[in-house]
């Protein structure tokens, strides 16, 4: 460890730009933080006092501090360096060398801060939230084994690097959803996350390796420059970038690999906070935004990425409508809300994406650790056996209330400002007010599907938050407020969500866009007050008809009168079954199963046979060529000179005279020879 | 120093044989210092190779170093030509550390029957037939060693096997014994069409050999046949994979981590060291039909995984799928491919190692090597083994950051852009195909995880009060875990050594 | 004296004596042709000798021998004659068969 430390520091030599500020400098350190604690948890985790989970807590809180002073001190207010350092990993000689490095820019560190402040605030809250659990360290261990994974994928200065974070998130996720895999339903849930966003890892990783063949290099900032210089074909490009957004489909759970995420809610809430809310799940959108230009080179690309998004966003909001579980309601919310953030991207508002995945990591973390706060005090993650709620556990209603209002687009709270300039950028791109990056028409389908989700996602919070907290208690026990160490998170994200949208406020030149400036625009779209109007409007529209449906909680789902569309959503358009059926089963039993019983008979049937048949043979050959033909020859021998003994013993008869007779005539013969030729 | 640097690569190769020589003096009786002796003859190998690692020369990789070229069987001009460079080292030190951690292990778990002598002479022969093949630069003398593996492996399975075991040590034997057959006619091929650039006369020395003409395509095509149904056979490549499933699930513990660890490797090492060098024509035309086997052996070993029901027959077909990516690798005939299929094959040694000692502790523990009885919820009886075999399934799966990962990316980057003259389009095809074999591979891992390991244990198995990881375990498998996580963050350990030796050879091929 | 005459004399009692070999049936009798034979054999020698002037008289000495040898084979085969007849009470070859397989 030492000794890669030491490696990391020295190599800071092949400076592309620097920064005055020490921590912006030494940025590596953020990810490897965490990394030394997950080694010291696992190593003395058990005898700390606290069990391990102070070490998580210390380092993450420092890698927070150097995000924020990293942010603070370079990015805000715009125009901050991108610092790159690298060091060799390993060398190909004559094919590319690999670099451990950081590239450090105005995106970056705001996802630092995003992943640090959120890691740090589900930590505490989890040191109350998991208190008990007989895997409490290892829990502390994996979630910082994560942070690390997070913060490598996002630091990353070449593509290697970040598919390593990538795939290391996707595997902490795993571990974490599976964290209670004493039941089988977690574990399922952990393998279908993984297995369903690998899916999508594979084309990543094919579009790493065309950007690769195009541009010769791993190297992020190489691959964008020979971009801009128009080095790489447009088709190349095309095809490298649906393959990268192949990967951020499933990490980002995008349609049609969305099916992992509501199940991944199998997982401690707190997890689901921070990974399936917050981080991991925004990788897909922070990869889009860290490769934009790659994406911006291709109309086709984008239009592919805004359709996509457009219909997630749709999609999961009408899922979010029906769900009993709260934390399924939350889920499909995050699908719903990322296929924002690609809708965004797709329409080439990268800056208003980003603020979104800024805003919205604060205001659904807070809902999901809300949720987990009343899931710890019910014992039950159904709305149905909850209600009443505001009374005894206030703080988590108001914080929870505040997420709520966030997330429904509600001014002056950070979800309005994040989503208004989302749908503000795609209206005045689908109008032609400002030329589109894509196609016009997708940018004008992105604002009406904008829409029409802001409506949903209001009214589905506001049901949420009807049937969770008014009316009367519906479950057992009696639950209470949770203990500080979980309202406090609850409390600085609540803050956060207030202000966080600040940071964007429309018009400001060196506001959020300034800062992150994804793809080298910082422009911020000025306020369109008409355009704010309808979106507020819809989201109270959506709100007020949330009230009047479940205030007070129906004792039937009222939308269950939608009939046959109800059936859809509760099957989830079937689209789990379909994969079940159409390709997990066929390859899991049937295809596999074929596939051995070809092994077992075909081809070891061959190998088997060819045994059997050359035993066959050696028999036969042994029966008939060896003991008839050649054994027979041999024995032939014997017999044929037994047989003409057998009939030269005549001669021999005893008859003295005649074998005198014999003699002479013998000798007359070799006389008459003799003479005759001798 | 000087005689030290002749003389190292023979003792590293012949201090096994040395030393089983020595246990069969030992009286029976005495299993203490059978132990001893296998233990000194094993890790003084290994002593041996890490100060030949020492010394060797890292700028030189490319360059074949501790030479010894004596003269051997003259009259058909075969040498004792040992010699190492950058390709073989990691294969060697792979050898002698694997051989010594099954010593270890065994010192403490033994197979039954009860025969320690028998046992660990037969792995010390088996580990000079190992290296040897590892070392010699001379056709005979490769061959020699080749074959003598097949000897003591026979008779670990055969012995110290389970259930159908003499079936399995004979479709072993002679199945790879075919394959071999074929590949002395092909050395013979090589031999009697050649002519050394010194004497004159016929060679069967592999540096000798390199860039003659053997004849014409056909014929070359012809012995490349030969060498391919070889070495095809020992990898195994598709179809010649099925003695692996019986001879893997029926030997003993360190009879299956050695046969996956390194036994399989001489097939891969042999086309690397023989096959492309001395054939880099018939290597090229060939190169599509194997990179196509390859990559049917990845999907079929993956979905022969998901319906197996036995431990060891699993991790055996997936020992199947990952010589694929090697073999993928090496079929695209490149600097990245063969440094993928070199990292990969040290990678598959520690890491498949591991999953059948600890499929071997398994078994030792439950008796049986069923799926669905060993598990569910092992992890709650045994929460280290449990924690150990997840990682080592997930090592297998290719994560990021362990040794799995370099050699199935690097193998699936080569095949991206695979050598001059081959077709990128049926490359990449091989290529896509390759990495949905990886989604199935880890489909399979993780399961084969959810089965074992998690849920709730039964009844049975909790009030059984089995031992979790035993010292002498630890002290076995410890060496691989780390091994598995350095080559993982440091894959440069092995590339920087592999990558010089390895453009060398594809400099044959443009 | 011509030599041709006496070796024709030693060939007519030569073949006189295979005749009486082969056909006769008493053995007494197959002797006494043998008899013949030596006899014939001995003219023989005696002729040679004188007709090359033998100074030595070696085939005079050879013919002494013959005689002296013939009359240890008669006596002999006398002897072997009598005990077939006292075993078998014959001396017809005919049914001395002994030497059959």
């Amino acid at each position: 460890m030492v000794a890669i430390l030491a490696a990391v520091q020295e190599g800071a030599e092949g400076v592309v730009a620097t920064s005055g500020n020490w921590a912006t400098e030494h940025a590596w350190l953020i990810p490897v933080l965490p990394f030394v604690a997950f080694f010291l948890i696992l190593a003395v985790g058990k005898r700390m006092p606290r069990k391990g989970s102070e070490i998580g807590i210390l380092t993450v809180a420092a890698s927070f501090f150097l995000s924020l002073i990293i942010l603070i001190g370079d990015y805000v207010g715009g125009g901050g360096p991108v610092v790159e350092h690298a060091i060799e990993w390993f060398p190909f000689a004559g094919t590319f060398d690999l670099d451990l490095g950081m590239k450090i820019d105005g995106l970056v560190a705001v996802m630092f801060v995003v992943v640090t402040l959120v890691s740090l605030m589900v930590q505490i809250y989890s040191t109350a939230y998991m208190h008990g659990d007989k895997r409490y360290t290892w829990y502390f261990a994996a979630l910082n084994l994560f942070t690390f994974s997070m913060l490598n994928l996002v630091i990353a200065d070449n593509l290697i690097q970040l598919l390593i974070g990538w795939e290391g998130v996707g595997i902490c996720s795993y571990l974490l959803i599976g964290h209670w895999w004493e039941e089988h339903e977690n574990s399922s849930a952990a393998i279908k996350a993984f297995i369903t966003t690998r899916t999508g890892d594979v084309a990543f990783l094919v579009g790493i390796f065309v950007l690769f063949a195009a541009a010769d290099t791993f190297n992020i900032t190489e691959i964008i420059h020979k971009v801009e210089e128009g080095e790489i074909s447009h088709a190349t490009l095309t095809a490298a970038a649906l393959l990268l957004f192949g990967g951020a489909i499933g990490k980002s759970a995008q349609f049609p690999l969305h099916v992992w995420l509501p199940d991944a809610m199998a997982g401690p809430t707190p997890v689901s906070a921070l990974i399936h809310a917050a981080t991991m799940v925004t990788a897909g959108v922070f990869l889009l935004a860290r490769l934009f230009p790659v994406f911006e080179a291709s109309t086709q690309a984008l239009n592919f990425v805004a359709l996509i998004g457009a219909f997630t966003m749709l999609m999961a909001a009408l899922l979010a409508l029906i769900q009993d579980d709260i934390k399924r309601v939350l889920a499909y919310s995050t699908i719903s809300q990322l296929a924002y953030m690609m809708a965004a991207l797709g329409v080439g508002a990268g800056n208003a994406a980003i603020f979104h995945l800024f805003t919205h990591a604060f205001f659904k973390a807070l809902l999901f650790l809300g949720a987990g706060s009343l899931i710890h005090a019910v014992h039950s993650n159904n709305m149905s056996e909850m209600g009443g709620l505001k009374r005894v556990m206030p703080t988590t209603y108001k914080t929870f209330m505040i997420g709520s209002l966030a997330l429904a687009g509600i001014p002056p709270l950070a979800g309005f400002w994040s989503k208004d300039e989302i749908l503000t950028e795609a209206y005045r791109f689908g109008t032609g007010a400002v030329d589109p990056h894509g196609t016009q028409v997708v940018a004008l389908i992105v604002y009406i599907a904008g829409i029409l989700t802001a409506f949903l996602t209001a009214f589905y919070m506001s049901r949420a938050v009807h049937l969770t907290f008014e009316g009367t208690y519906r479950g057992k026990g009696h639950p209470h407020e949770s203990p500080p160490a979980m309202t406090g998170p609850l409390v600085i994200l609540a803050v956060l969500s207030v202000v966080a949208g600040f940071a964007g406020i429309p018009g400001w030149q060196s506001g959020f866009g300034a800062w992150v400036g994804v793809g080298g625009e910082t422009h911020v779209p000025s306020a369109d007050f008409v355009l704010i109007l309808v979106s507020v409007a819809v989201a109270v529209g959506g709100i007020a008809l949330g009230r009047r449906m479940y205030m007070p909680a129906p004792a039937r789902e009222p939308l269950e009168r939608m009939g046959f569309f109800y059936r859809l959503l509760q099957r989830k358009y079937y689209l789990d079954d379909l994969y079940w059926v159409a390709i997990v089963r066929p390859i899991r039993d049937l295809f596999s199963r074929a596939m051995n019983w070809v092994n077992q008979n075909v081809i070891d049937g061959l190998v088997n046979g060819t045994a059997a048949g050359a035993r066959v043979s050696a028999q036969g050959i042994y029966k008939y060529v060896d003991q008839k033909v050649i054994d027979g020859a041999v024995n032939g021998a014997g017999i044929s000179t037994r047989k003409t003994g057998g009939l030269l013993k005549y001669l021999q008869g005893g008859d003295v005279q005649r074998y005198a007779a014999y003699l002479f005539a013998g000798v007359a013969i070799f006389a008459f020879l003799f003479t005759r030729f001798g | 120093m000087e005689t030290f640097d002749t003389w190292s690569l023979s003792l590293v190769v012949f201090l096994p044989l040395v030393g089983a020589l020595l246990i069969t003096v030992v009286p029976k009786a005495q299993e203490a210092a059978v132990r001893a002796v296998a233990l000194v003859a094993s890790g003084g190998s290994l002593v041996v190779s890490i100060v030949v690692l020492a010394r060797f020369d890292f700028d030189n990789t490319r360059t074949f170093q501790f030479i010894v070229d004596k003269s051997w069987i003259e009259t058909i001009g075969a040498r004792y030509h040992m010699a190492i460079d950058g390709i073989s080292l990691p294969l060697l030190v792979l050898t002698t550390l694997l051989v010594f951690l099954c010593v270890v292990y065994s010192t403490k778990i033994m197979p039954e029957p009860h025969r320690p002598k028998g046992f660990f002479a037969l792995i010390l022969l088996l580990a000079t037939g190992m290296s040897g093949t590892f070392t010699s630069l001379d056709l005979v003398l490769f061959f020699v060693f080749w074959e003598l593996v097949l000897v003591p492996m026979y008779f670990l399975i055969a012995i110290w096997g389970s259930e159908r075991k003499e079936y399995s040590a004979l479709k072993f034997f002679l199945y790879t014994l075919f394959g071999s057959v074929f590949m002395l006619l092909g050395f013979l091929a090589m031999y009697f069409r050649s002519r050394h650039p010194v004497t004159g006369a016929h060679t069967f020395d592999m540096i000798a050999l390199q860039g003659q003409t053997f004849g014409s395509k056909a014929f070359v095509n012809l012995v490349f046949a030969g060498l391919f149904l070889g070495f095809a056979i020992k990898v195994p490549m598709w179809p010649f994979h099925t003695w692996l499933p019986d001879a893997h699930g029926d030997a003993p513990t360190v009879g299956s981590v050695l046969l996956a660890g390194i036994l399989l490797k001489m097939g891969t090492y042999g086309f690397i060291r023989i096959a492309l060098p001395l054939l880099p024509d018939a290597a090229r035309d060939w190169a599509p039909y194997i990179g196509a086997l390859s990559v049917v052996a990845i999907l079929y070993g993956a979905l022969c995984c998901l319906a197996q029901k036995d431990i060891k027959r699993l991790i055996a077909f997936s020992s199947v799928g990952h010589m694929g990516f090697i073999m993928l690798g090496i079929s695209t005939l490149t600097d990245t491919g063969l440094n993928a299929a070199i990292f990969g094959m040290v990678a598959h040694g520690v890491i498949t190692g591991m999953l059948f000692f600890l499929a071997g502790s398994i078994y030792e523990r439950f008796h049986t090597r069923q799926i669905d009885q060993i598990g569910p919820g092992m992890m709650q009886v045994m929460p280290y083994l449990g924690g150990i075999l997840a990682f080592s399934a997930i090592a297998s799966l290719g994560l990021p950051g362990l040794a799995g990962f370099w050699g199935e990316v690097l193998s699936l980057l080569a095949a991206f852009n695979p050598a001059e003259g081959l077709n990128v389009g049926l490359f990449r095809t091989y290529m896509v195909l390759g990495g949905v074999g990886t989604i199935l591979t880890a489909g399979y891992m993780l399961w084969l995880v959810q089965r074992l390991n998690l849920g709730k244990a039964s009844e049975k198995h909790v009030g059984e009060k089995l031992p979790d990881v035993r010292p002498v375990e630890l002290a076995a498998w410890t060496p691989l875990l780390i091994a598995i996580f350095a080559l993982g963050v440091y894959p440069r350990a092995v590339l920087e050594i592999t990558n010089s030796a390895v453009t060398g050879l594809t400099g044959l091929f443009g | 004296m011509n030599l041709a005459w006496v070796l024709t004399l030693g060939a007519l009692l030569f073949s006189i004596g295979i005749y009486g070999v082969i056909s006769r049936r008493n053995a007494v009798l197959v002797l006494m042709s043998i008899e013949l034979m030596l006899n014939a054999v001995n003219i023989n020698l005696i002729a040679f000798g004188s007709y090359f002037g033998d100074q030595a008289a070696v085939g005079q000495i050879f013919a002494l021998f013959v005689i002296a040898v013939a009359a240890g084979e008669v006596g002999i085969g006398l002897a072997i004659v009598l005990m077939i007849f006292r075993n078998r009470e014959t001396v017809n070859l005919d049914e001395v068969d002994l030497l059959k397989w």
